[in-house]
């Protein structure tokens, strides 16, 4: 049987169906989650979806921060359930303090949606144990507020502990620089990905959804995808506990 | 119970990029405006609290300014009081608005 997934669906999310779709092509039950729900309905984990939750006002996913469900996937986490939050999800997640640190307006003040290459640096994270530490991977931006943003210190220590998850790279391979092309939104050290100090949430502004299958260009985003869904799969059995922080 | 008027005023903390900020100093040459500098673009709420006293009420609203209006890792925060309002009725806490419906 297939392991349930739950996408959250907020007023202005508008990823959610194709992340739906995603999931089902990566072998998951989809299952949709309201916002103003406190139940997660027994999934095995939480996808939440990008888009612009509650309009963005004030910052990008702080009102979603407040909204039952995500008090809910709070406790979730807090039990090592298995989130990962994509773009406006990650924006949401990070105001929630479930991933460390902020996504700062883009350092050009303009929306960006194109193509970037990231690479993951770990390939032993629920999130990426299909995915080859260093491969380039292309998949879409599409975001206003993406630039991570955490004190040196923070940095220092997310880098020690392993919990930079994904940089972006040049198509070569290259990590980028804060004012490179490669770096969509002058992200501090290149980050593009973090995974919080558990190990079981995640959160990415890139969107893996948006490049799941060839049809679309890029199907490098199905290996994070179903890096999760096969985690999930596990987690429901018992037979995995997350990998923290190293 | 009284009613109680605030201003919120969140900018971002020192150090943090500021990139509308660096904008508005980048059309600065445009209005042929020189010697200014250091331009930090923040936002500013106002808003009425209803509460007992004036203590309560500012416990409310920096309340809100912490949890809510701000994040801590990169906005400093400053509640503003701007006096107790006499009436029952918010909308005469401010003046009447052509979009107050």
């Amino acid at each position: 049987m297939a392991v349930r997934v739950g996408v959250v669906v907020f007023p202005g999310s508008n990823c959610d169906r194709d992340t739906v779709h995603a999931l089902a092509v990566a072998g998951a039950e989809p299952v949709v989650l309201w916002h103003e729900q406190a139940s997660l309905d027994g999934v095995a984990a939480v996808v939440l979806p990008g888009g612009f939750a509650y309009g963005d006002y004030v910052r990008a996913g702080v009102i979603a921060r407040f909204s039952p469900v995500v008090r809910a996937i709070a406790g979730f986490a807090a039990e090592g359930g298995l989130v990962l939050g994509i773009c406006n999800g990650f924006q949401v997640l990070a105001e929630a303090g479930l991933v460390p640190g902020a996504l700062l307006r883009n350092r050009s003040l303009r929306f960006v949606g194109r193509e970037v290459t990231i690479a993951a640096l770990r390939d032993d994270t629920p999130f990426t144990r299909s995915v080859a530490v260093g491969a380039p991977l292309r998949m879409p931006v599409a975001h206003g507020e993406g630039c991570y943003f955490a004190d040196e210190t923070t940095l220092d220590q997310l880098e020690r502990d392993g919990q930079v998850l994904f940089r972006y790279v040049d198509p070569a391979g290259t990590v980028a620089g804060p004012t490179d092309a490669a770096n969509p939104n002058g992200s501090l050290r290149a980050i593009a990905g973090v995974l919080n100090a558990a190990g079981n949430v995640a959160g990415l502004m890139p969107h893996p959804e948006r490049a799941a299958e060839g049809i679309l260009g890029s199907d490098d985003g199905m290996g994070i995808l179903r890096s999760l869904v096969d985690s999930a799969a596990l987690a429901a059995h018992g037979r995995v506990q997350p990998v923290g922080a190293r | 119970m009284s009613h109680f008027r605030f201003a919120i005023n969140v900018t971002p903390k020192p150090g943090i990029l500021d990139p509308q900020g660096r904008a508005v100093e980048g059309s600065l040459g445009h209005l042929g405006i020189t010697g200014v500098s250091d331009v930090r673009v923040g936002r500013r709420v106002e808003l009425t609290v209803e509460a007992a006293d004036p203590a309560m009420a500012f416990a409310t609203a920096d309340r809100l300014a912490s949890e809510m209006l701000s994040n801590p890792l990169i906005e400093a925060y400053a509640v503003e009081e701007l006096g107790a309002t006499s009436s029952i009725t918010s909308s005469a806490a401010a003046p009447a608005s052509p979009d107050a419906d």
